[in-house]
């Protein structure tokens, strides 16, 4: 590990957190509940898929269990069915939906555009109850026997055949789907309408551009998925139906107005990971994200092309052949803008002056996982890979890589990252590179494996399994319990630091972006005058003369343009 | 310069400017505000175009698929009640622009009075819908158990549809696909229906906020993202009608 940090942090005997914060500003339960400060929203939204994350965690430990021998020695095979079902819908629509954006997002888009709060507070505010409300009817579903139709809600065993509780988790479902609407409809309100004075679209921080186009995505997308969870309900509500081939309905038309919504989720899930890791990338190799505008755009191209590519979830399901042909080709072009952010992060690090902090670690764990699972994304976008690759243990590995490796990662990272400015104290540093490593090391042990079983043939959603596949099963478990203590150290040392933590200042990592300039805990209104952009993204030799600046107050220091 | 980017000390508190009463204090003016309102409406609408979008895929796809037995099932529905509720909306929509016009111009009395039109319209629409709804009650036509496809592979057993379409009598098979039809005829004006709803009970609370003079301050924001929110589900109700009742009629 490099000795060398950029860590600056005020004289630890003197400093002190500001007495007057967003935190401190008011006391008292409703104070929070009824709070229209987006970092007050955000932190109640952290808290929140913190819990979400941790129950679907557990789940997902049950299944490795449960995997752990060919045999269905933990649990018989339909409670193994509502047990992945609970994993996927709690860890997609409670928890990778909503992680950076409602969290990081929220918090961090106001300040980045120097305004004082989202367009829409009480919005704002009430996508975070619909999200508490929708949990809290998946906490309901999970208490009192949960659903076995896999997270897809797949028609008819969906609305037919099934006899658990469905219409509750498709609600569940619908009203956390509203909660994601109006969090992407607030944010492109305000990053149209309150960007402070010369914050130009092209000065705008990348994490802005990764969350505005994921916002798109957000309001395009979610409501096609809301009116289809609707005809589901209705459809098992009163046995008729458009989806159900027994009664004339399409199945193949449900899969395709599901995957219209949830493929562009996946870019959902992973464009606002790609924001974070480019502010990241930037602040710790000193350097000016390389390709600001192609980045900035592969962002967007990536929330367009994502709209034209859901069919090949579907290329084993009767679609025709020149369908599949032309899906498979929009699938290898959005290849194209995610591997554009890749290079141009390779190329800021190129060259950059890089330290090591733990943000900076989890990074780079993202862009090595998610470039693996991103690749193998087109070896299943391919037509014929895909008919032996798909519904096996490959897909599952090939998901994971770019959900888990990617976006967990990547939403780690902005945690430790912002973290200081949320708290205003430092997390430690020595452990959390440590859970950094750990969490690398663990998340390869459990689902590299995976990629193998799959292409050796081991279907997903089985519990039991032909024992010739234990000893990659076995690997892949032991790596999940070292993934669970990677998880769990963040969550032990964050604690610790909101009361232990060294008093972080206003900039530690002398990053250049607006929520830097402020204090922190930032102030309710976040800036005590709305500020004035007068230099470009990720200018370091600004932030160097800012400095002179205050260390010379007599010299008057040019203004950098 | 350093002071541009301005760097936050806690005991300071920003100084607040004159500005309307109305004005939330996050906005820098009551325009910005103004336009973030009513963009972030239009990006609402823009939603719900995506939601009836999944509506409208799956009736085209269905009707493509059974064209027969859904130009039958649509001969069922009234062109008389349809157009009369299309004239009720299109009226609620002139009503709801006058509203608007009236805010702007600060005059609280014809507000009060549009607004009542509108509410008015609106509850007709509802009473026309609700006659149209409890006719298919009537005639079998509500999928479920209870769905009769006797109108379908006997025609003549209905002799008022008869007379004016003469259809020729649908396999059983066939005649089944109808439920179809009217599963997606009222999942469609169902949803409509409680767009429909939910903006009566705004318009409700509207009247009431309107008598005490909220709206005839200046600050129209509001009416006018309802106005649009209005306009909206009325244009929904023009494709519904085109697609629902006037397709199948040569």
């Amino acid at each position: 590990m490099s000795t060398s940090t950029i860590l600056s942090l005020p004289d630890q005997s003197t400093a002190r957190i500001p007495r007057m914060n967003f935190l401190t500003k008011e006391n008292g339960l409703l104070s929070w509940l009824l709070t229209g400060d987006h970092k007050r929203i955000a932190t109640l939204y952290l808290i929140s898929i913190t819990f979400f994350f941790f129950i679907g965690g557990a789940l997902a430990g049950l299944i490795r269990l449960e995997l752990l021998t060919p045999q269905t020695s933990l649990m018989a095979a339909d409670t193994y069915n509502k047990v992945f079902t609970m994993h996927g819908i709690i860890m997609i629509f409670f928890f990778l939906v909503p992680s950076v954006p409602a969290t990081l997002g929220n918090f961090l888009i106001p300040m980045m555009i120097g305004a004082k709060d989202l367009a829409l507070p009480k919005v704002n505010l009430l996508s975070w109850y619909l999200y508490i409300i929708g949990g809290a009817m998946g906490v309901y579903v999970m208490a009192s026997g949960g659903v076995d139709t896999g997270w897809t809600f797949t028609t008819p065993l969906s609305t037919h055949y099934v006899n658990t509780h469905v219409i509750s988790t498709a609600m569940a479902a619908f009203i956390a789907g509203f909660s994601s609407v109006f969090t992407g409809l607030n944010f492109i309100v305000t990053i149209h309408k309150m960007r402070c004075p010369g914050m130009t679209w092209f000065r705008l921080p990348l994490f802005v551009w990764a969350n505005y186009a994921a916002s798109i995505l957000m309001v395009l997308g979610t409501p096609v998925l809301a009116i289809t969870l609707v005809l589901v309900m209705l459809e098992r509500a009163f046995g008729i139906g458009v989806f159900d081939p027994a009664k004339g309905g399409d199945p193949i038309l449900f899969q395709h107005l599901f995957w219209f919504y949830s493929h562009p989720a996946v870019y959902i899930m992973i464009l606002p990971g790609m924001g974070v890791i480019s502010e990241v990338i930037s602040t710790f190799s000193r350097k000016r994200v390389f390709g600001y505008t192609a980045v900035a755009f592969s962002s967007v191209a990536i929330a367009v092309f994502g709209f034209f590519v859901w069919a090949h979830h579907m290329f084993i399901m009767g679609i025709s052949n020149y369908a599949a042909l032309i899906f498979s080709l929009l699938t290898m072009l959005v290849a194209v803008p995610s591997a554009i952010k890749i290079f141009n992060w390779a190329f800021t690090l190129y060259k950059g002056s890089i330290t090591f902090e733990t943000p900076m670690l989890y990074a780079f764990g993202f862009m090595g996982l998610f470039t693996i699972g991103g690749l193998t994304g087109v070896f299943l976008g391919t037509t014929g890979t895909d008919i032996h690759l798909t519904e096996t243990y490959f897909i599952v590995a090939h998901f994971h890589f770019v959900m888990v490796g990617g976006m967990l990662m990547a939403f780690l990272s902005g945690i430790h990252f912002w973290w200081p400015k949320w708290t205003g104290r430092m997390y430690p540093e020595k452990i959390s590179q440590l859970a950094a490593i750990v969490t690398f090391i663990g998340f390869n042990f459990t689902f590299f494996p995976q990629f193998i079983l799959g292409m050796l043939g081991m279907p997903r959603r089985y519990a039991a399994y032909p024992p010739e596949f234990q000893a990659l099963n076995v690997f892949s478990t032991a790596g999940a319990s070292i993934l669970g203590v990677g998880y769990l150290l963040p969550i032990l040392y964050l604690t610790w630091s909101l009361k232990y933590g060294a008093v972080a200042g206003d900039n530690p990592w002398q990053a250049t972006g607006l929520e830097w300039q402020t204090q922190s805990p930032p102030l309710t209104e976040n800036f005590t005058e709305i500020p004035i952009m007068d230099h470009e993204a990720y200018d370091y030799e600004w932030l160097e003369k800012q400095d002179l600046a205050k260390q010379q107050p007599g010299k008057e220091v040019a203004s950098v343009g | 310069m350093s002071d541009n980017t301005a760097i936050a000390n806690g005991a300071q508190t920003e100084a607040h400017h004159e500005h309307p009463p109305y004005q939330r204090h996050h906005f820098e003016t009551v325009g910005q505000q103004f336009d973030a309102t009513n963009f972030a409406m239009w990006l609402f609408l823009l939603t719900e175009i995506m939601f009836f979008g999944g509506l409208f895929t799956a009736y085209l796809i269905m009707r493509n698929w059974y064209y027969q037995p859904f130009v039958d099932a649509s001969h069922q529905l009234q062109i008389f009640w349809g157009t009369a509720n299309t004239v009720v909306l299109i009226a609620s929509s002139f009503t709801m622009a006058m509203s608007v016009w009236s805010a702007e111009m600060r005059r609280r009395k014809s507000l009060l009075i549009y607004l009542c039109l509108t509410l008015v319209f609106g509850l007709t629409f509802l009473g026309i819908k609700g006659i149209e709804w409890h006719e298919k009650w009537e005639k079998h036509h509500i999928p479920g158990a209870h769905y009769s496809v006797q109108s379908f592979v006997n025609p003549q057993s209905d002799p008022e549809v008869y007379k004016e379409y003469k259809d020729a009598p649908l396999s059983p098979d066939a005649a089944q696909k109808t439920e179809e039809y009217f599963f997606l005829y009222f999942a469609m004006t169902g949803m409509h229906a409680l767009h429909m709803v939910i903006g009566i009970g705004i318009l409700v609370f509207m009247i009431f906020r309107a008598k005490v003079g909220a709206y005839t301050t200046g600050h129209v924001t509001f009416v006018e993202n309802f106005g649009l929110y209005w306009h909206f589900v009325d244009i929904v109700w023009i494709y519904l009608f085109a697609l629902l009742y006037l397709i199948s009629r040569h």
